[in-house]
């Protein structure tokens, strides 16, 4: 009511008051400042203290990291002679050289260099299955690939990768651009269905190709390692163990006390034992209870191990989001006759889990990194590597670059990962504004 | 009483040409008694329900009267008694009950849609799933009953899109996308904000005018008054009172029905 009227009782409004601008520094780049750095005495001093903690960190961080490092060098104490030779005696400087020279032992671990193409197909390949489920088009597949053979070839041209045209032209790049193909003529949505196909046929393909059989090669357990390990437990303990906590959370649910009792069991008793206790069952006491002479692998007990380990807390996450939906949803699917698995299929479970993503994808970026437990029952996952690493008297004393670069390729993920389900938040979200 | 919702009712002529009461029984409660622990919530209750019938159900919170409706089609469990739907009686069989839900329709208070699927897949899913009706087919229904209810070109909203007194008119229409032989509405306009009541009630009454057999769980007595053919009235799990709404609200006949009435009438 506007002021003008105000000493009259009775009142009608004469008409819509005009829509007007905001009044300048309310919006825009200077109203974003002054709103979220500048709002108040506090608000101003921790920008203040913010940016001068910045100042004074970089420029130390970037020398030691950028500018002071060394690339090119076969052992630490040339890498600190270089530096000494370039920067002046005292200064510090990255010596990245180590990575350089053991970067694809941090990969592959002791995988047999003449057969490492074999876990580069089944990565990219992965990449391939994943793209169908986590996004509606897979045509992005195209721009990514295309992307990434240039690079090699640009690489290759520029003489920055080893290798030569056996590296360029190998069978990596031959399935990323026939991939990438593939993407590009059949991406659309009306092809889905069949790169799902190939989503749920992919670990057999991985699985013979990483291991080998059917005319490949075998290659044993003992010789997996780095990255390589790193993805093949994080990425089997994610797959297998949402579905495992999806049925574990709907049995916690059942009305059926048997079937209640058995999930709670099982959630309780995982949740309440710490992981690397699974892992020391696994690589020890479970081969007394086989019969003797049985070869039971051992990264296939690990993956048993870390699976059953995330799904109990997978499952809770999910009862979380089945908690949190309104009582009414079950009832109007029952009342329409719904059966119970038509009901969990299509009316709970997509908004369950739809709630649920956060948890979800927190429990995933948890076991991802809980996967570096298994150096401690003497696998040699990334982090198992840096002992050996740290043996050889060459690179003997180097701790920071070798840590950082892990922690580096863990934190690359990981972002990765909660990136993605905000983006998936986002996308779920604007489907259904409420 | 409600104003808007009595005027709503009172502005229109009701077609009464198709509302006939037939012989054959839609559904019969016999001695049926519900428990929740200890606490005995419906008490002997004895309904028979032609088809045809427009039943309106009220009495204060509390008096079982949702559960009553809830129980007809298995929402809720009763303990001792019979109910029969359509020929059909509800017993623990999973078969049985779900042969019933395809022939009984529900519409909530709260609207119960499904937030994570257009107005029109609402309207589909059950046809599809539950009836095995062809997509094509149940789109052409569900796109029938959406312009009935008047909001065909809602289709491809979602629920959260659409006004209070739309999303109650879109769960009628997806009930009755199923052909029920029944349809229940427990308060279907108790959540409603008072503008948007009149729309739901007039898709109610039309509903009434093609002779739907109806149970109506409902506090709009003016609806009561033109659609209803009977009244009951509980009270503390059991019927106090029935009878023709023209008697039962002119001539109530126990001290509860009249001092109910002289509540929700009152102002």
């Amino acid at each position: 009511m506007s002021g003008t009227h105000a000493h009259t009782v009775a009142f009608v409004a004469d008409g819509k008051l005009p829509d007007l601008p905001p009044p300048p520094g309310a919006s825009g780049a200077i109203g974003w400042i002054r709103e979220n750095l500048f709002s108040g005495p506090l608000n101003t001093i921790l920008t203040l203290a913010s940016i001068a903690v910045v100042a004074l960190a970089l420029p130390g961080v970037l020398d030691w990291a950028l500018f002071k490092s060394v690339w090119n060098a076969s052992s630490l104490s040339e890498c600190r002679s270089i530096i000494a030779e370039s920067f002046g005696e005292g200064q510090g400087g990255a010596c990245w050289a180590v990575i350089r020279e053991r970067f694809d032992q941090l990969l592959y671990g002791f995988y047999p260099a003449e057969l490492r193409w074999r876990p580069n197909v089944a990565f990219v390949l992965l990449i391939v299955a994943i793209a169908p489920i986590l996004f509606d088009n897979v045509r992005a597949l195209a721009v990514g690939a295309a992307a990434i053979v240039a690079l090699k070839a640009l690489a290759g041209a520029a003489g920055v990768v080893d290798g030569g045209v056996g590296g360029l032209f190998g069978a990596t790049t031959v399935v990323l651009a026939a991939a990438g193909a593939l993407a590009w003529f059949f991406g659309g949505g009306a092809h889905r269905r069949y790169w799902l196909m190939f989503s749920a046929a992919f670990p057999v393909i991985a699985y013979f190709l990483l291991w080998g059989g059917l005319g490949l090669e075998p290659v044993a357990s003992s010789r997996f390692g780095g990255f390589l390990l790193t993805m093949i437990i994080g990425v089997t303990g994610i797959a297998a163990s949402l579905p495992l906590g999806i049925l574990l959370a709907l049995g916690r649910q059942s009305k059926l006390i048997f079937i209640h009792a058995i999930c709670v069991g099982f959630i309780e008793f995982i949740r309440g034992v710490p992981l690397i206790t699974l892992l020391f069952v696994a690589s020890t006491l479970l081969n007394y209870f086989m019969p003797p002479g049985t070869n039971f692998d051992l990264i296939l007990r690990v993956l048993i191990m870390v699976t059953l380990f995330a799904s109990a807390y997978m499952a809770e996450v999910i009862r979380g989001g089945l908690a949190a939906l309104p009582k009414g949803q079950y009832e109007a699917a029952d009342a329409m006759g719904l059966t119970y698995a038509q009901s969990m299929r299509l009316i709970v479970l997509p908004q369950a889990l739809k709630i649920s993503i956060p948890g979800i994808v927190n429990t995933f970026i948890g076991l991802f990194k809980d996967t570096t437990l298994v150096a401690v029952i003497g696998l040699l996952d990334p982090l198992g590597l840096t002992n050996p690493i740290r043996a050889d008297s060459n690179w003997n004393g180097i701790v920071w670059e070798l840590y950082g670069f892990i922690a580096f390729c863990f934190f690359l993920f990981c972002f990765g990962m909660s990136r993605y389900s905000m983006h998936l938040e986002g996308r779920l979200r604007a489907g259904e504004r409420r | 009483m409600n104003a808007p919702a009595d005027a709503a009712v009172q502005d229109r002529a009701i077609d009464r040409s198709n509302m006939k009461v037939s012989d054959e029984i839609a559904v019969e409660l016999v001695g049926m008694n519900k428990w929740y622990g200890e606490f005995h919530v419906l008490k002997d209750i004895n309904l028979t329900v032609n088809k045809g019938e427009r039943i309106v159900i009220c009495g204060p919170s509390g008096s079982g009267k949702s559960t009553l409706i809830r129980c007809i089609n298995r929402l809720e469990e009763h303990q001792k008694g019979r109910i029969i739907v359509d020929g059909i009686e509800l017993t623990s069989d999973l078969k049985k009950i779900d042969e019933i839900r395809r022939e009984v329709g529900m519409v909530f208070q709260h609207f119960n849609l499904f937030p994570h699927l257009t107005i029109l897949e609402n309207c589909t899913l059950a046809p599809i799933w539950v009836r095995k009706v062809p997509k094509r087919e149940a789109e052409q229904t569900a796109m029938h009953f959406l312009e009935r209810v008047r909001i065909p070109e809602q289709a491809n909203k979602y629920p959260g899109q659409l006004s209070g007194g739309q999303q109650q008119r879109v769960a009628i229409a997806r009930a009755l996308c199923m052909r029920p032989n029944v349809m229940l509405f427990d308060e279907p306009t108790s959540a409603l904000d008072p503008e948007m009541i009149k729309e739901v009630l007039d898709t109610m009454i039309g509903l009434a005018e093609e002779g739907m057999t109806m149970l109506c769980v409902t506090h709009e007595m003016g609806f009561a008054r033109q659609v209803a053919n009977r009244v009951i009235f509980m009270d503390r799990g059991q019927i106090v009172e029935q009878n023709e709404p023209e008697e039962f609200f002119n001539n109530p006949r126990s001290d509860r029905t009249k001092l109910f009435l002289s509540q929700i009438l009152g102002h």
